[in-house]
């Protein structure tokens, strides 16, 4: 950031922010819009001018794609814009516009312009948090993300549960971050006062800084353990999820998840590139064990449950552990390609992922309000009061667990890819096992997804015949969703194509990362 | 670097008072049974890093800025970390009538 004045070549700059600004003016829009017409706007207006609005930033930003793989350092490298940092983008304007118009109908949440455009804004700073190679850019974008979950987790004012949820969630997450801005600061002295990744890599890989070098990595790894919600620092999940307005626990388990492998993967790979040094190569060790942790505690306690926002979390915990399975293969292997593929299979496992995710979550919206609770019994006879719900939420449980022909398979197939190719690759033992402990959680995982899917069909509830209103802005998301999981799976060859360019564009080195290192 | 009183004052000693005031911090957090005193402690541990800054600043690259650029937006995010905080705690009050983080336990498996 020293050389943020220099580095300012006119306005130039912002060209590279794009869809970021673009997205500001639009959550200002929907808030002043409220403001401005003193409530006048229907609230449903509100969120259908939010998602819609989301929708036309999509399409933009898809205009903006990349077309190489050159890495632009921008804002005095604070910002990095390439083709992963795009994928990005689309991802969370995706989540945040299915999220918008998934609370649309969530009557509970009493959603104004201000909710909209907190999720609005949380989707901005989450693409920042993946662009960023900076430290101050690193702690402000995942703040301002974090700042507007906390306050939508406990958007329901007159809601025990709402309140608890965003209170347990604020002290998780500011412990979180603070303890990893306590690491950034050490980093920042240790490195000799510099903030951007690549001069802190340079200065971190000196043999002397070993032990402090690795003692403020790990402090920084609690705040992105946090965000990925890997064990052991999952805890806030379960409650944040139950007690949270249900659209926002579908952006927080989807959206804010990725935003956190993004972190960690930029942080991971320009602060501590493997084989720099002795303390990048204990971080590297060390998210084997998370990996299997995290994978064996989400699955187990997910068994437990009987509420389906609970088996939810403990679901996306476990998915947390898929990923970093991959997350562990990418640092471990030296080969260039199989690097690649690794990073490509976790962009498009996320991707996936939030499709699944947001339409299971807004079927789990619909039934808690229609039938008065989210627990598995209010799930009973789903099918007959509304087919298509069931068979949406079914589609989504199947994705989850894994199941041909939904895409959830094909992106399990190309992490466990990943893992077993890290593992012929090293002959680490290790790999091996968190192959088999991840193919063993998949067959525990059917017990749980598969159980709302039989309350839905087998089980029967008094008044079940009576068929169930739906609204048109949740058919659209389940619809969307549903044909989402299909039309990737068709899709999944020129997708993955796309992720693998996004992966290399992740590894290739910027001008001003060769200009930092001269 | 000019005269001064912390002349004399090694680096380290910065760090440890940082370090003694982020578990400060730290203990507050996780041992109170407060929610307003909890935020307190969250707000011991920004100030710990704030501490840490500036002395690498002062020690380790007096001629840039960076360090007081980045204590300032810490300050920002510190002031927006409590008033949702206050907020949230608010809310919580309104529907239980307490502060007391270990009566939440409305959600349980």
């Amino acid at each position: 950031m020293g050389g943020f004045i220099e580095n300012l070549n006119g306005f130039a700059d912002f060209a590279h922010i794009v869809p970021e600004i673009l997205i500001v003016l639009w959550g200002s829009a929907v808030l002043v819009a409220d403001l401005a017409s003193k409530g006048s706007i229907k609230r449903s207006a509100l969120g259908w001018m939010a998602g819609l609005g989301m929708i036309g930033i999509l399409v933009v930003t898809w205009l903006l794609r990349p077309t190489d793989f050159a890495a632009h350092q921008v804002f005095g490298g604070m910002i990095r814009d390439d083709m992963w940092t795009w994928a990005f983008r689309v991802l969370f304007t995706v989540g945040a516009a299915l999220t918008c118009i998934a609370s649309v109908d969530f009557r509970p949440a009493k959603a104004g312009g201000e909710y909209y455009a907190l999720v609005i804004l949380a989707a901005m700073a989450m693409s920042l948090m993946a662009a960023s190679t900076d430290i101050v850019m690193l702690y402000l974008a995942t703040e301002t993300a974090s700042i507007a979950l906390y306050l939508l987790a406990g958007f329901m004012r007159g809601s025990k549960l709402s309140a608890e949820a965003g209170l347990k969630y604020f002290v998780f997450g500011a412990v979180a971050s603070t303890v990893m801005l306590y690491g950034l600061s050490l980093m920042f002295g240790l490195s000799g006062g510099s903030t951007g990744y690549e001069a802190i890599a340079q200065k971190l890989s000196s043999p002397e800084l070993r032990t402090p070098a690795l003692f403020s990595a790990l402090l920084v790894l609690v705040g992105f353990a946090f965000k990925t919600s890997a064990v052991p620092f999952h805890f806030w999940a379960p409650d944040v999820y139950q007690g949270a307005p249900t659209p926002v626990a579908g952006f927080i388990s989807t959206a804010s998840k990725a935003a956190g492998f993004a972190i960690l993967l930029r942080f991971l790979y320009y602060v501590l590139p493997p084989n720099a040094s002795v303390a990048a190569l204990a971080w590297v060790s060390l998210l084997r064990p998370f990996a299997v942790l995290t994978l064996l505690v989400g699955s187990l306690s997910a068994l437990m449950q009987k509420n389906v926002k609970r088996m939810l979390a403990y679901s996306s915990v476990a998915q947390a552990g898929y990923v970093l399975m991959g997350v562990a293969a990418f640092a471990a292997s030296s080969v260039p390609e199989q690097r690649e593929q690794a990073l490509a299979a976790v962009l498009f496992y996320l991707a996936t992922y939030m499709v699944t995710n947001i339409g299971a979550f807004t079927v789990v919206g619909i039934v808690s309000q229609k039938a008065g609770g989210d627990d598995f019994k209010d799930f009973a006879g789903l099918a007959r009061r509304s087919p298509y719900t069931a068979l949406a939420m079914t589609a989504a449980m199947l994705s989850l667990l894994g199941a041909p022909p939904m895409v959830g398979f094909v992106g399990k197939l190309f992490l466990f890819r990943s893992a077993i190719g890290a593992y012929q690759q090293t002959t680490d033992v290790f790999f091996l096992a968190m192959v088999i402990v991840g193919v063993l959680m998949v067959l525990v995982s059917v017990f749980y997804y598969l159980g709302v899917v039989k309350a839905m069909f087998v089980d029967r509830a008094e008044g079940d015949a009576k068929p169930m209103y739906l609204s048109s802005a949740v058919r659209l998301v389940a619809v969307v969703t549903g044909l989402g999981m299909l039309v990737t799976t068709l899709l999944s060859g020129p997708l993955f194509e796309i992720a693998t360019s996004a992966a290399r564009a992740f590894l290739t080195s910027g001008q001003f990362v060769s200009q930092l290192l001269k | 670097m000019e005269q001064g009183i912390l002349n004399g004052i090694p680096l380290h000693f910065f760090l440890i008072v940082a370090a003694g005031l982020f578990c400060i911090g730290l203990y507050g957090v996780l041992g109170r049974k407060n929610a307003i005193a909890m935020l307190m402690g969250v707000e011991l541990m920004l100030n710990a890093v704030n501490i840490n800054l500036i002395a690498f600043w002062r020690y380790v690259r007096p001629e840039t800025p960076a360090a007081l650029a980045f204590v300032a937006f810490v300050f920002v995010v510190a002031a927006a970390e409590a008033a949702v905080g206050l907020a949230l705690i608010i809310s919580v009050y309104r529907n239980t009538k307490s502060v007391d983080p270990e009566k939440l336990d409305q959600m349980k498996f």
